[in-house]
This record gives C-alpha cells, structure tokens and sequence, in this order.
C-alpha cells in the first residue's frame, strides 16, 4: 500500500515537472537553445496568479489564463530583446544570456517586492481528499496530471496540425531553407517562446495552488529538474518531455520513500548524468549524428 | 582554443586572488581598530539582521523589538550617551552574514553586534566577533555551539535565548508527561543546525523517559515536496511527530501531513513562530501541534502585558517571541554597557558575562558559565489558526 501510496506522490510531482520540462524542449527543439530563464518565467506566473487571485478576487482558469498571457508576452520580449540579437552569435554566448536573463528576472522580482515568500490562498480550489483502497489521493492532484495531459496534446495538436506547428518544425529542420521558402522565421521563433512560457506560466500557478508557498528564488529548482525530465524524454520530444517529467517525480518519491530523502536530488542530477553518457539523445530521441 | 583557455584560467586565477588579497586587506584594518563604537555622544550598535529571504519574518520581528527598545532606553540615554542602530540585511544567508558583520566591525566600527536571528546565520559571524574582539549577542539563535565550541566557550559571544537542548528535552518531557505518548517520529531539516542540535535533544530525553522514536527523516530547507518522506513516516505508526525546522517547509509539511491522512500531534520549537506559518499551513491542519516558545503574548504576567501594550501602541499588532527577544536583547545589552561604564568592546563583554537576575519580557534571566542564560520554557498550542498559552516549563 505504502509503494501506491509513493507512486501516486510521484505522479502529481511528476506531472509538475512535466509541464515546465514541455516548454523547455519545446523552445530547444526549435531554437535548439537551453532557455535558463524558462524557470523564472514559471516564477514569474506563479506570482502573476497570486496577485490575480489576491488582489482581484478572480476564480481557478481566470487566473491561470492571465498568468499564461503574462507569461507568453514575458517570453517574446524576453526572445526579442535578449536572444534576438545573438541569432548567429555561437551557442555558448547564448546560453550564458539566457543564464544571465534568469538572474535578471529573480532579483529583479527580489529588487521590486522583497525576498519574503507568499502563501497561495487555500480558498482558490476545493481540496478534497479522495481516499482509495488506503491510498489517499488529494483532488489538486488530479487536476494537475490533467491540466498537464490536456496542455500536452493541446500542444501537439498545434505542432502538427497547425500552419504555425508546421512552420515550427521546417525552422527546427533547417532555419535558412525555411526562410527561402518564405517562412518568417522570426516571427515563428516568437510563437515558440510565447507558447513555451504560457506553458510555464500554467505551471507556476498550479505549483502554487499545489505547495502553496511560492517565493522569487522558487524557480530554480523545478527549473532544472524540468530540464532533468526533458533530457531523459529527449530534449526536442514533446511526449519525451511528458514522460520524462512524470518518470523523474517517480523516482525521486521512490527515492525518499526508500529513506534516502537525501539524496533525491543527487539522484535526479545523477540520471541527467548517466543519461548524456549512454544516451544523450534521451529514451525517445534518435541518434541523429550532428551536422559540421 | 587552446590560448583562450589558458586565457580564461589566468584571468580567473588572477580574479580569485584579488578577491583574497581584498579580504586579507580588510581583515587587517578591522583587526587594528577594533571598534571603539562610541564617537561622541552616540554608542553605535550593530543589529545583523534576516531582513529578507527565506526566514525574514523573524528578522523584521526582532528589528522592531529592538527599535522599541532602543527608543524607551534613549529616552533616559546610557551613562550620557544615546543608542544608534546600525543595521545589515544578512538576506536569511550565512555568507551574507558573514560579510554584514565584518562590514559592521570594519566600517561603522560599532560597539557590539545584535544578531542574527537563526543559528547558522549567527555562526557564521562568530569568527568574525571573536578576532576583532567584538560582543556579538543573538537574540534567538538556541545551537549551543553558537556560545560554546569543542568545550572552550567563545568568550565574547553571547544570547538572549535558552539553548536548543532546552527546547528539545521540554519537548520530550511534554509529549510523554502531557501527551502520554509512547513512540515518536523525527523529522529533521539536516541543513540547519537548528534542527539537529534540537532533535538530538528531543531524541535523548525521550528515550530517557521510555518512549521510542521509531523513525528519523530528514529533508532540506527550500524543498516542497515531503510527501514521500511522510508517507514513509505514517507507515511507521507513530503517535507523536517532532519536527524541529523553519516555518517555510513546516508550513508545507503540516499541510501535506494533514492531506496524507497523519492527524497525530505534531511539535516543534520558536522556528515555527512566525505568522506566515498558518498562511502556508492553513488553520485546521495547524489544529493539534505545539511549539516550545520563549514568551506568550497572552501570558498574564505583568511585565509581559506592559511590553505588548508599547508594542501594540508602536506597530499595531501583537508582538511574537522574535520581537520580545529582540526588545531584552537591547536592554540585556544595555544594562551591561550601564554597568561596564565605558564604550570598550572588552569592558562591555565582562559586563555581559556577569549579567545576574536581570527581570526581562521572555523570563528573568542569569547567565551560566557559558553564556547561555537559565530561564524558562513557554508551551504554546495551534487552535484555529491561533497560538494558545498551555504552559510554563521551568529548567
């Protein structure tokens, strides 16, 4: 009872993971750039919910429709005025922009309203407690692996039967063809920021309504372990991303669960490392030799 | 490539030891001039503080206490002199910590340090207290190693606050005496020296009085996700939890406790004081756990009535035990810059050291050899949301 009892943990921690880890592969399958700041701006819809929801006494969805709309125009501006300008600059000065964006939004967000944490308020969602053959299943939870799973084939849907999805996956095969074929590419390079830091977005208020405390420095950790969970799937994979998200969370509550709390984040950073030596491309990816 | 590397190291090397020679620098002139604090009419007083991050409350609690304070004692002044706080934001971070008080001691040259409100933060500045012969005292960190290391005591630190086993050993005796437990569960924070130095208390003392402690988990600060470590625990069956850590994560931790159907007692010691707590926690899963505390807003005592009177009259709200240790702290202080009669860092310390049933808001308070006051413990109960007197323990 007790290992159901584990895996259902993991499930709901996992399906947070999973949703910020879509977002991140999403940006690197296109842009193939590590987005760093993708955890802040996860911060930054956690926040944007909670004044939504303090300030203006607005429900669940409304909330979590601002925090995404927040969020898709923080990632364009973020797209457009930090990496834009580094479009063929070599990847290492764009990954360190983008580590530098990261900084720049938590204290940032630190210089404008302090460090101090806030509780979400507990009223935004019933929380029901579900009890099942001695397994207890919190109602948030539930909806957490739903919003994920329904944003997940949202997002498939639009990568594969949208023209902008169709437009996203000619800019990932090859940028310049796609241009030549009239694509605008950075406009597409745009959505994908938008749509990746909606994501984000959703997740930051889930995670708060979830844990309830959130604070300018929360986004550091699910950040990485969401880029874990993407790598493990396979950076670029939509579905890989899912699975790797949910997989993460449920070894690190088998982890605790075995009594080695300890070490639960040494072993998400320990599969990230084992991952990039056996297979770098991650469970789902194919071993694509890279072009010179 | 090759030569941009070796460029890299070089220039990193060469930044690494210009960040040393800088510390080294500093050092030097700190360790000359000592910090005479008292220029003219003013004694300048150094107050470290959590002013943001993770445990700002109880920082912001403290400064305010001692601003009241310092307020009442300059209206009568000191040998002829007035108090000037100077204060630091440590950022609730041992580095920060650590460089606030040397910023203190080196540049506004002040006469003592006041500081900081968690162990850990308040460890980092002992070195620095202790070579620039500087009185440090923390108004609420309890670790005992904070006053006393490997058996030597550090002779210019000092407390307001009784010491972590304290806490812990009330704890224990509360759980079996009032509680009538038998088996306990430990959940420590094993990033704070805190929480360790509390359940290591907690653990020995219940066991002394036959109880047994039948699991021991630990997680760090910053984490939001227990649920896995309690679902461990809830399968070992305890009918009492000791959870030793900050408000922040035991916020998260009662709530998820609650969710995962443990509806045992749960306890913990002053880190858990703190009004974010029922925010976080929310105010039925709160229901059924106590804290060990240094003071009690509601404790009838007279002395205590008059401080949250000024208090309330100051701020608009009731003072917490951050507040009423941060308030005794200054006079504490005062009383023994009073006594030594002098502005002299070293006069001030002997004068700290022979403080002697000295009447303050949190207890009447005499410190020991090892400069840990003897006073006592107050137990306080969660209902509704509200902090409950239940009882007085004494040592």
């Amino acid at each position: 009872m007790e290992l159901i009892q584990q895996l259902v943990n993991g499930i709901s921690l996992g399906s947070i993971y999973a949703l910020i880890a879509l977002g991140y592969t999403m940006v690197y399958g296109i842009v193939r750039l590590i987005n760093f700041a993708h955890g802040d701006v996860f911060m930054i819809g956690s926040f944007v919910g909670f004044y939504a929801v303090t300030s203006f006494h607005v429900g669940f969805f409304p909330a979590l429709l601002l925090a995404m709309v927040s969020c898709a125009i923080l990632g364009v501006c973020i797209e457009r005025i930090a990496y834009k300008p580094l479009r063929n600059a070599t990847r290492i000065a764009v990954l360190i922009t983008a580590i530098g964006v990261s900084l720049l939004i938590e204290y940032g967000t630190i210089y404008l309203r302090g460090a101090q944490p806030e509780a979400y308020p507990s009223t935004v969602l019933p929380d029901k407690k579900i009890e099942v053959l001695g397994v207890t299943v919190n109602s948030q939870s539930l909806l957490i692996l739903g919003v994920s799973i329904v944003l997940m084939i949202l997002l498939q849907f639009i990568v594969h039967k949208t023209k902008i999805g169709k437009a996203m996956r000619a800019v990932s095969h090859d940028a310049e063809a796609a241009r030549l074929m009239g694509i605008n590419v950075d406009n597409t390079i745009s959505a994908t920021f938008a749509i990746g830091s909606a994501l984000a977005g959703a997740a930051g208020v889930i995670f708060g309504i979830y844990y309830t405390k959130i604070d300018p420095l929360m986004g550091i950790i699910p950040g990485l372990k969401a880029f874990v969970a993407a790598v493990l799937g396979g950076i670029g994979i939509i579905p890989g991303a899912m699975v790797g998200g949910l997989m993460l969370g449920v070894i690190e509550s088998l982890v605790s669960g075995l009594g080695y709390s300890l070490w639960r984040d040494g072993v998400a950073f320990i599969i990230l490392i084992l991952i990039l030596i056996f297979r770098p491309a991650g469970l789902f990816g194919k071993n694509v030799r890279e072009k010179v | 490539m090759k030569k941009k590397r070796l460029a890299s190291i070089f220039l990193s090397l060469a930044l690494t030891a210009g960040v040393m020679a800088g510390c080294g620098g500093e050092k030097e002139t700190s360790g000359t001039s000592g910090g005479s604090g008292g220029g003219g009419d003013t004694i300048k007083i150094g107050a470290n503080l959590e002013l943001s991050g993770g445990v700002a409350s109880y920082g912001q609690s403290i400064a305010e206490g001692l601003e009241l304070a310092f307020e009442e004692i300059n209206k009568e002044g000191i040998n002829g002199k007035k108090l000037k706080l100077v204060k630091v934001d440590n950022k609730s971070d041992a580095a920060e910590a650590t460089n606030g008080a040397i910023k203190l001691v080196s540049q506004d040259k002040v006469a003592a340090i006041i500081g900081a409100a968690t162990s850990t933060n308040t460890l980092a500045q002992v070195q620095v207290a202790q070579d620039n012969k500087v009185p440090l005292i923390t108004p609420t960190g309890t670790n005992p190693t904070i006053t006393n290391k490997d058996g030597k005591v550090n002779d210019f630190v000092f407390r307001t606050c009784f010491i972590d086993p304290f806490q812990g050993t009330v704890a224990a005796k509360f759980a079996i005496n009032d509680l009538k437990v038998k088996t306990a569960a430990v959940l420590i924070d094993s990033s704070s020296d805190y929480s360790k130095g509390l359940s290591a208390a907690f653990k020995e003392a219940f066991e002394k009085e036959g109880g047994k402690i039948v699991a021991e988990e630990a997680y760090v600060a910053k984490d939001t996700d227990f649920r896995a470590t309690l679902t461990r625990i809830k399968s070992a069956n305890p009918e009492f939890i000791f959870l030793p850590g900050y408000y922040e994560e035991v916020g998260l931790i009662v709530k998820q406790a609650r969710e995962l159907g443990i509806n045992v007692p749960i306890m913990g010691g002053d880190g858990w004081d703190s009004p974010k707590l029922v925010e976080i926690a929310g105010k039925d899963p709160l229901n059924n756990t106590f804290i060990t505390n240094h003071y009690s807003s509601n404790d009838p005592d007279q002395k205590i009535q008059d401080f949250v009177k000024a208090f309330k009259a100051k701020y608009n709200k009731s003072p917490d035990a951050f507040s009423a240790l941060g308030y005794d702290t200054a006079y504490f202080l005062a009383d023994a810059i009073k006594r030594a009669g002098s502005t002299d860092p070293e006069k001030i310390k002997d004068a700290l050291a022979k403080t002697k049933d000295l009447a303050l808001v949190s207890g009447t308070l005499t410190l020991d050899k090892n400069h840990d006051p003897v006073k006592s413990a107050t137990i306080l109960e969660y209902k509704n949301g509200q902090q409950q007197f239940k009882t007085k323990v004494n040592p």
